[in-house]
């Protein structure tokens, strides 16, 4: 898997971040560094192993459908950085 | 009475028959960090209300409402666990000014048992790093060699301990974040079975392997500790029900009887001679206290570092998406829109190896790509799980290295990520399979900086572990060595 | 391409249903509709950090309820995944759904077809799912403000197969959906409040061809008549694509109810890759078969055996019951009457009348009845016992529906009462014909419409509350 360019500029689209200029270069080489190292994965026998997300094999654990008080309002809003009338603000996103 | 020398359990067993004061013991502590905290930068936050805590809490003690043999005993919390009103900051700038109003289930459980927290910890931002240097407030130094890094990420509580500025620390662990800077500082940590401590209110780096655990002087510390947080808690649903941490059967144990498997597949190329030699010493101890130790392979081991980063990585970029710069956190000044808002927001808010972590997440998620990565990477992880269940059909514990090296020099790693993710080899298995597992200090390198031993146990033997580790400390005093830096100062 | 003569309109559809548990999906917090901004909120639904969803039980079962209702198979073993993408009304940048084992699949639900025959929409599959939040323009500061009241709210979404080919189809197939749900109590299916949600994938193609066209989505309808116009208006403008030689682009539109027209939404500025894995902060369901039946038989009779049954056990014709059994409000007006002891076919009369009558003038629907149920049967003693005239009860109706009066009462409070009274009806009658000799003379000279205008005269004068059948008696006897 080579990391591409392009590729590091869809990485960072789709995280919604973007590495300083200067740092972009070296940025690509780590992960295609990286990249290559994980891809050693692939030497290993996979063949019929059920993937595992949880290694103990908990199920059902459920709560009562109980009310409990909300938070006050200003705690919900206490960190925000911008609000307005007890809403946060964001700017416009509608069409 | 010697404070500097005084374990959390002694300080704890002092306070309770009136010998010191859970006030004077606040005081002490908060001398040390005067003292020491310019040097090693353990805490980025210093509560305000320590010694009122302190004078409520002897009011407990005194009164009968706290018994547990921790009450009164200062102690930190690394910052990526919400205490209410609190900074809480994970280490990062997104987070530098958020105040949660609610508290982790570990620290509300260890302020039920009478605890005196200091502050918040030093550590790798958002838990991502093994040297704590990329947190926002600086490295934390190494008490033992100030130009070497603790370890990380939980490197602000093993320094703190090592360094006398608090008697026991909470740390977290996602691939050896306990483990590996308790090794390097050369102090006791473990991290205990997944969901057997709730992660409700521990900001989550990768939710399937983070796990809350304590750091301190020697294992009945460690126990003691574990003891108050290994509760199941409703809102955590991965969390189980556990027979939690018998601190009477840790300190009357022995190893008679007990077999060690060291797998030879820790003793490869990468791991440092002296670090090997250490571990050879530590197991011909435990031989000659009457444990059986025998060698066998696994050779999985090599796939444990592909795995780990493909998984922490790829739950780090989801669970980092809510750094948005909406609803707390950092925000950038000046935006054009939306999108932007995001972009600039979460640029100058993160770090670079938290940037890397979630494009690296971002890449093995992505349609397409999923497969060959993220599922491949679970099927690694059934397959690790495996071994060990196996190897835990013939030993009782695993034992090996935590490290291959001990403490780097500040800086040697962070231009070399890949060099750094290499250093996880021997602990992020047991974030995979879930596994307990500690270290525990047996022995010292040439330049005289700390090597910890790997305990690793079956689901649910924290017990085991730190027994083992309690009478490994009972015969060896390598836990009990002061930092030179401290002895220099 | 060459114009086809005729094209056939191929439809999927993605319905969200918000369920009526007391708390939210993940958190504790109340799922009450409306209430101050940020008011129904805690760290959890607001995705603050570290904090982690703790699973309601009562979801699960009603989705569960939701499956077996809707003849879905029931997944022993599920879970929940993570959907990932950045929208401020998605605290977490994620939204916890099923994409790899839903709770329930293949399923399906019988409707009559445009033929006047019977065929099966097919359900793809029900996953469990949490809302988002609501966004609110600010025009002062040209900001969008969130309110996170709804994030949280449960959510099931019932996805069908594209087995719909016309708009009164759809409508059929989301009456009969929304009644079951109604029926079974999962949900109560506003749309007004947004608890009942429809997104259509409608393609067309040349009839005959097997190929699916190219699809878009439609978001935004908030009732069966949005949603009727939408399939119209935008199956008209992918056929006018396509016939002037274009081509249908895959695409999210938003219906403009008001402008009559779809509009493509703008196309997120970036890449747009949901990035789903299995949520590590929840555990697997297991759904054992025990509490599979038991479910099943806790569920009430549903609207088509219901149907089945008043069309053979008390005589009902097949149009009044399959309207009735439309509503789970309406059948409960009809049952509970029924109970009472008043006769199934005057209650079907009166309800597939005067009550849609009503309720189609107002544009409301059977669940926004606020009247006493049982106001309906005590109108229909009346008129049984000939307290009151046909045509006054519903004058009382009115009144019942409209304010909830008490139509006894009402009744007395207005005079309402039948003249039972022969004497008076008598007397009233003699001074219509006193007043009105032309009439008189003309009915006398054969015409017989000059009697209608006396009968009605009569009527006006008593105020319409003696019989009609009675005063025409009256009247002929008088007249001679």
């Amino acid at each position: 898997m080579v990391i591409t360019d392009e590729l590091v500029t869809y990485l960072e689209a789709l995280g919604r971040i973007r590495l300083p200029e200067e740092s972009r270069a070296k940025a690509q080489s780590d992960l295609q560094e990286i990249l290559q190292y994980i891809d050693t994965l692939s030497e290993l026998d996979t063949e019929g192993i059920e993937p595992m997300s949880h290694a103990l094999p908990l199920t059902n654990v459920m709560r009562e459908d109980e009310v409990q008080p909300s938070i006050p309002t200003e705690d919900v809003l206490r960190n925000a950085p911008a609000q307005k009338d007890n809403y946060f603000l964001v700017p416009r996103s509608f069409e | 009475m010697n404070l500097e020398t005084m374990t959390a359990l002694e300080l704890g067993a002092a306070i309770k028959n009136g010998e010191i004061s859970a006030v004077e013991a606040a005081k002490f502590s908060l001398g040390q960090i005067d003292k020491y905290d310019k040097k090693f930068s353990c805490f980025v936050t210093v509560q305000d209300d320590v010694l009122q805590r302190a004078e409520e809490v002897q009011k407990k003690i005194s009164s009968g409402e706290y018994t547990s043999p921790l009450a009164g005993v200062p102690m930190g919390i690394k910052d990526n666990m919400c205490q209410k009103g609190i900074q809480t900051s994970c280490g990062s700038r997104m987070l530098s000014n958020f105040k949660p109003t609610y508290s982790a289930t570990a620290v509300e459980e260890i302020m039920k048992a009478g605890a005196v927290p200091l502050g918040k910890l030093n550590m790798d931002e958002f838990a991502m790093g093994s040297t704590s240097e990329t947190s926002f407030f600086g490295a934390t130094k190494n008490p033992w060699n100030v130009a070497c890094v603790p370890g990380g990420s939980s490197g602000g509580s093993a320094a703190a301990v090592a360094a006398g500025e608090c008697f026991y620390a909470l740390g977290s662990d996602t691939g050896g974040s306990i483990r590996q800077p308790a090794s390097f500082c050369g102090v006791t940590g473990i991290k205990p079975t997944y969901g057997s401590v709730s992660r409700f209110g521990l900001v989550a780096y990768a939710s399937s392997l983070d796990q809350i655990g304590p750091i301190a002087h020697n294992a009945a510390d460690c126990t003691a500790v574990l003891a108050e947080i290994m509760k199941q808690d409703k809102k955590d649903n991965t969390s189980v029900a556990t027979k939690g941490a018998d601190l009477a059967a840790v300190l009357n144990a022995d190893v008679k009887g007990t077999k060690i498997g060291i797998p030879t597949d820790f003793f490869g190329e990468g791991l440092d001679k002296e670090v090997a030699a250490a571990i050879e010493a530590a197991a011909k101890q435990l031989e000659s206290m009457g444990a059986t130790v025998e060698k066998f392979d696994m050779p999985i081991v090599k796939y444990a570092i592909p795995a780990y980063y493909i998984i922490a990585s790829a739950e780090a970029s989801s669970n980092l998406s809510r750094y948005d710069g909406i609803k707390y956190g950092y925000r950038a000044d000046d935006f054009e829109d939306l999108l932007d808002l995001y972009t600039k927001s979460r640029s100058e808010g993160f770090g670079m190896e938290v940037k890397r972590r979630i494009m690296l997440g971002c890449f093995v998620l992505s349609s397409g790509y999923y497969d060959a990565y993220y599922r491949k990477a679970l099927q690694a992880k059934a397959l690790i799980k495996e071994a060990f269940d196996k190897a835990f059909e013939k030993y009782d514990l695993i034992l090996g290295p935590v490290a291959p090296t001990t403490a780097l020099k500040i800086g040697e790693n962070l231009s070399d990520p890949l060099k750094m993710y290499l250093g996880d080899i021997y602990t992020v298995m047991m974030n995979l399979a879930g596994l307990p597992a500690a270290s525990v200090p047996c022995g010292f390198d040439s330049k005289g900086m700390p090597v910890g031993m790997h305990l690793i146990g079956n689901y649910f033997d924290e017990t085991k572990i730190l027994g083992a580790a309690h009478a490994y400390q009972q015969v060896t005093d390598w836990h009990k060595r002061k930092p030179t830096e401290l002895v220099n100062m | 391409m060459a114009k086809t003569t005729s094209w056939e309109i191929v439809m999927g559809l993605e319905v969200h249903v918000e369920l009526a548990t007391k708390t939210k999906i993940f958190c504790s917090c109340t799922t009450e509709f409306g209430g101050a901004p940020n008011t129904h909120c805690c760290p959890i639904c607001t995705g603050m950090p570290g904090v982690l969803p703790s699973l309601n039980k009562a979801v699960v079962e009603y989705a569960t309820k939701a499956g077996l209702a809707l003849n879905c198979e029931i997944t022993r073993y599920n879970k929940f995944d993570r959907k990932n993408y950045f929208y401020p009304d998605l605290p977490k940048a994620y939204q916890i759904s099923q994409l790899y084992l839903p709770i329930c699949r293949n399923g399906g639900i019988e409707i009559e077809a445009e033929n006047g025959g019977k065929k099966v929409i097919g359900i793809h599959e029900i996953h469990m799912e949490e809302d988002a939040g609501k966004l609110v323009h600010d025009p002062w500061t040209d900001s969008t403000m969130v309110d996170y009241n709804r994030c949280g709210v449960p959510l099931i979404e019932i996805v069908s197969e594209p087995d719909f080919r016309s708009a009164n189809e759809v409508i059929r197939y989301l009456e009969k959906l929304k009644a079951i749900l109604q029926f079974i109590g999962v949900s109560d299916c506003k749309m007004q409040e947004g608890s009942l949600r429809a997104d259509i994938n409608l393609s067309v193609r040349p009839v005959g061809s097997e190929k699916f066209g190219t699809r878009t989505e439609m978001k935004n309808m908030n009732s069966f008549k949005a949603i009727a116009r939408a399939i119209n208006g935008e199956s008209k403008r992918q056929i006018e694509v396509l016939e002037d030689g274009g081509e249908v682009k895959q695409e999210t539109r938003r219906w403009d109810d008001n402008k009559d027209a779809s509009f493509a939404m703008r196309s997120k500025e970036d890449a747009q890759d949901y990035k789903y894995f299995p949520e590590p902060d929840l555990i697997p369901i297991e759904i054992s078969d025990e509490t599979i039946e038991q479910t099943r038989n806790s569920l009430p009779e549903l609207p088509e055996a219901k149907r089945q049954r008043y069309v053979s056990e008390l005589g009902l014709s097949e149009y009044d019951a399959s309207q009735l059994t439309t509503s789970k409000y309406l059948v409960a007006l009809f049952e509970q009457n029924l109970e009472a002891g008043y006769p199934a076919k005057e209650l079907a009369n009166w309800i597939m009348g005067e009550v849609m009558r009503l309720l189609s003038d107002s544009g409301r629907e059977p669940e926004d009845m606020t009247f006493d149920y049982s106001y309906l049967g005590l109108l229909i003693g009346m008129v049984q016992k000939n307290e009151i005239t046909r045509n006054t009860a519903k004058k009382v109706f009115k009144a019942v529906f409209e304010e909830g009066c008490d139509p006894v009462r009402y009744v007395e409070e207005h005079n309402l009462k039948t003249v039972t009274d022969t004497g008076a009806v008598k007397a009233a009658i003699q001074e219509v014909v006193a007043a009105n000799q032309k009439s008189v003379d003309e009915y006398k000279s054969g015409k017989e419409k000059a009697l209608q205008y006396l009968i009605g005269q009569s009527m006006r004068a008593l105020r319409g509350k003696a019989d009609p059948q009675t005063v025409t008696a009256i009247l002929k006897e008088i007249l001679g």
